[in-house]
């Protein structure tokens, strides 16, 4: 055999520098999760050449001669995670606000600001979460001068100074009690606003030639609102409680061009035929089941597996933390197959629900054509005990050092020693 | 009085009977154990907490306590016989670090009594003071398999004040889930909370000292120098009789540290800071029981060894802030290696219902990079390290003949995300059923509110 074979899978990862360059790889011998109609694959070989799937096949079918071999017998292969609400990129300390570009409660603007301006591929959340499997974050600013949040981007993980950003992939917007009170301090003010500036898109420019203000609005946010105002734009919008949720749905049907899917969702449970009826999509959390606040007084951790037997597309995500701990996005889907969502939907909700989602091409399964997004892992990806081996990009198989490994790694022997830890590079 | 009573003798015995002393139990636990049967648990995987592990082993509980453990044991006649093929059996889980009560569900600002944050030194306040029972968090607990639990003030201050030991049972008084016995416990705090409370609080910055780690340093030890003081005042008068020293609150916390009664629980991130507080205890001679958080304790778990701390442990929390910059997966294991004793912790009414899972995560992360920890070796990271730590390990904590039997009975092997708590025993008595609504509780706040009585 001519393939230059892989044997020591994680040694040779883990010793890897830097990312190695796109070239024909073969994935042999894992459990393939496809995502697609192929369902399943007890033990498949996938091909990959220039960053994309080739092919999807039984074992024992032929892998090209020059193809570097990663030997994934007895391991689950899938698509890279998609995290489908985070702030990956756009924070690296909560608590250090110079290090936070989430928020702006100072500034004028709110639909124009865009969080892709405020992306570090540097942040080390990037690689911590990487490491997990997830190679695409959603990323979405936080609402803080008024209801609208701003413009959110996807990103992929690779950590690289030239990362792909597809930027204002979506419009987020706060309702409930947050929007409530970013608003002016009800519910009739979040809609009332909501409304108006609605009204100032669909007048832009018009309604600007002579001023600058608008009825809500500015002249840049509401020239940052038109994609949205046309359907052109997701608007993903914030709300938890059943009564947000049909007012939501009562909006959708009174605007049917605009693109509309909710995070949250907490009591959607309530409201599951309606959504599944309207073709609304839902981002929720399911370790939410407590009634944290009065619009979350429903939540139960069997709000994913009854959303989604109503028909509901249900994306799943780390949403109370999704800076440093976005990674735990698998261990709350296998937390709601644990409560009752067959582990077909949980893998769903990871990889095709949000692809599907943000309109993301080719990623969120592995079939012919697809982007060459896979994870190696050593288990059940939904199992807490399980973790990736091999995590690609793109093609690419990515670096699984981070700088809480390297951390892990100078203090792994604390005995004395002739110099101090801090010559120990790991 | 007891204690004078017992010191002396003979014909000063009158005037000491009329001394004043300290109450030690102001607000005595009022629990009982609940009605039970003998219950016999056959076929069972059992953890023993003690790092045993039993396959197809059975458990009898008679009289809310555990009387029997192993492989071939007989079922008494009059007991309840569970047969619990393919399921697991372990002791309750016990989370030392939790605000159950006093920042409960729902967060709205009139429930939230986490924290006295009126002065850097509160260490008269005593937090079940703060605790509402009808948090619906202790059912989601209970749900978890959490059995005993913590409640600790918050972090702000550098002594936050007295945390309390509870029964995870629902009742209608604090004092009906207090854990009989348990001794009192300190909550004090290191590093970034207090200097941005008090030196950068409230927006009025400069506010007060401290302002910075050493005006943190200065401040438990200013405090300690009073307990001393104190301590030596209330001694003198016990031997000696004469002038009552006039009692303080505060103070009276302290000296009760510094006296043994009371047990040091103190919120520290860094590992330059926990070896720094170390050394303060030896200077006034207390001893720190527990290191909470501790997410830098890997780098000094030689130290914390030798020194005898518990580390109470997040599995994976990490970059919030500053002092949790350095957090890596493998701390709990790590710590673990070292020989310290090592606690999966929650500080969260979301973690608090599945350190299971948490302590599986560690557990794997371990084994990753070759730190082989057996399962059943393991589990004392959630119930007998803590018991330890909270000074109930002698009642609780392990499936010993004659400790209290907070059971519960796993669906399978509780390091998988799939296994869910079927029954949780406290003192023997069923107190949560996953199966049967009637042994679910329900508290105040749900009655009548959307999703009442649900499965969670």
């Amino acid at each position: 055999m001519s393939a230059r074979h892989i044997a020591g899978l994680i040694a040779v990862v883990a010793s890897l520098a830097l990312p190695v360059v796109a070239e024909p790889v073969a994935i042999v011998g894992g459990k393939v999760w496809t995502g697609t109609r192929q369902g399943t694959v007890p033990s498949g070989v996938i091909v990959i050449d220039k960053g994309r799937v080739v092919s999807v096949d039984k074992a024992g079918s032929p892998v090209p001669l020059d193809a570097t071999v990663i030997d994934a017998g007895g391991k689950w292969v899938t698509p890279g995670i998609i995290s489908a609400f985070s702030r990956i990129g756009i924070v690296e300390v909560d608590a250090e606000k110079p290090t936070d570009d989430t928020s702006a409660g100072e500034s004028d603007f709110s639909v124009a600001l865009d969080a892709a301006d405020g992306f570090n591929p540097d942040a080390t959340a990037i690689a911590v979460t990487r490491i997990e499997g997830v190679t695409r974050v959603v990323v979405a600013p936080e609402a803080s001068s008024n209801l609208f949040a701003g413009q959110g981007f996807v990103a992929d993980t690779s950590g690289s100074v030239d990362t792909e950003i597809d930027r204002k992939a979506f419009l987020l917007v706060s309702l409930g009690e947050e929007g409530a009170s970013l608003a002016g301090g009800s519910r009739p003010a979040a809609w009332a606003q909501l409304r108006a500036s609605l009204d100032d898109a669909k007048s832009y420019p018009a309604r600007y030639l002579a001023s600058n203000e608008g009825t809500a609005l500015d002249r840049v946010d509401a020239g940052a609102l038109v994609p949205a105002a046309r359907g052109q734009q997701l608007i993903l919008i914030e709300a938890n409680k059943a009564s947000d949720l049909n007012a939501i749905m009562d909006f959708a049907e009174a605007n049917e061009d605009l693109d509309i899917a909710i995070v949250g969702a907490d009591e959607g449970w309530r409201v599951a035929p309606r959504l599944a009826k309207a073709g609304i999509p839902v981002i929720v959390d399911s370790y939410s089941n407590l009634p944290a606040s009065f619009e979350r007084l429903g939540a139960t951790g069997e709000n994913a597996a009854r959303l989604r037997a109503a028909g509901v597309t249900v994306a799943i995500a780390a949403i109370s933390d999704g800076t440093h701990n976005a990674r735990l996005a698998m261990q709350i889907a296998g937390n709601a197959v644990a409560n009752g969502l067959p582990h077909e939907d949980a893998m769903e909700a990871l990889t095709t629900a949000p692809a599907a989602i943000f309109g993301l091409q080719g990623l969120g399964v592995i079939g012919p054509g697809s982007r060459a997004d896979i994870v190696v892992w050593d288990g059940d990806p939904l199992e807490v005990t399980s973790n990736p081996d091999v995590v690609m990009i793109d093609g690419v198989v990515q670096s699984m050092v981070t700088r809480q490994s390297e951390l892990r790694d100078r203090y792994l022997k604390l005995d004395k020693r002739d110099l101090p830890l801090a010559y120990v590079k790991p | 009085m007891a204690l004078a009573l017992a010191a002396c003798g003979g014909k000063k015995d009158a005037d000491k009977t009329d001394r004043i002393t300290v109450p030690k139990d102001p607000f005595p636990s009022t629990y009982a154990a609940y009605p039970n049967d003998p219950v016999f648990i056959s076929n069972a995987t059992v953890i023993d907490g003690e790092g045993a592990l039993i396959e197809k082993g059975s458990l009898l509980i008679v009289d809310g306590k555990i009387s029997a453990i192993g492989k071939d044991l007989e079922a008494p006649a009059d007991a309840k016989k569970i047969d619990a093929s393919g399921r697991w059996v372990t002791p309750g889980i016990i989370d030392n670090h939790s605000h159950l009560g006093a920042y409960p569900s729902p967060g709205v600002s009139s429930l939230s009594d986490g924290n006295e944050i009126s002065a850097p030194v509160t260490a008269e306040v005593w937090v079940e003071h703060s605790v509402w029972p009808q948090d619906p968090g202790f059912s989601r607990a209970l749900a978890g398999g959490i059995t005993s639990l913590q409640i600790l003030p918050g972090s702000a201050n550098l002594f936050g004040g007295r945390g309390v030991v509870l029964k995870n049972v629902p009742s209608r008084t604090v004092q009906g889930m207090k854990f009989p016995g348990a001794p009192y416990t300190l909550k004090m705090a290191c590093g970034e909370n207090p200097k941005r409370v008090y030196g950068y609080g409230g927006g009025r910055y400069p506010g007060g000292a401290p302002y910075s780690r050493m005006g943190n340093v200065a401040g438990y030890r200013a405090a300690w120098i009073q307990a001393t003081d104190y301590k030596r005042k209330w001694d003198k008068y016990e031997k000696e009789g004469g002038e009552a020293p006039t009692r303080d609150l505060e103070l009276d916390t302290l000296k009760g540290v510094l006296d043994g009664d009371i047990l040091v629980h103190m919120h520290c991130y860094r590992a330059d800071e926990m070896a720094q507080v170390m050394d303060i205890s030896k200077e006034f001679g207390y001893k720190v029981t527990a290191f909470h958080h501790a997410v830098e304790a890997y780098k000094i778990a030689d130290k914390l060894a030798e020194y005898g701390a518990c580390s109470s442990m997040w599995a994976d929390w990490w970059g919030f802030k500053m002092e949790a910059y350095d957090g890596i997966k493998e701390n709990i294991p790590l710590v673990h290696k070292a020989g310290a004793c090592a606690i999966v912790h929650s500080d969260s009414e979301v973690g608090i219902q599945r350190l299971n899972q948490e302590a599986a995560k560690a557990w794997a992360d371990g084994k990753k990079i070759g730190i082989n920890i057996p399962e059943e070796e393991a589990w004392q990271w959630l119930s007998l390290n803590p018991a330890k730590s909270l000074g109930i390990d002698t009642k609780t904590g392990s499936l010993v003949p004659g400790k209290m039997a907070d059971v519960v009975i796993w669906s399978g092997n509780p390091f998988s995300v799939y296994s869910k708590a079927d029954q949780v025993y406290i003192d023997g008595a069923l107190m949560y059923d996953r199966s049967d609504a009637a042994h679910r509780p329900v508290s105040d706040f749900e009655l009548g509110q959307p999703g009442e009585g649900d499965l969670k």
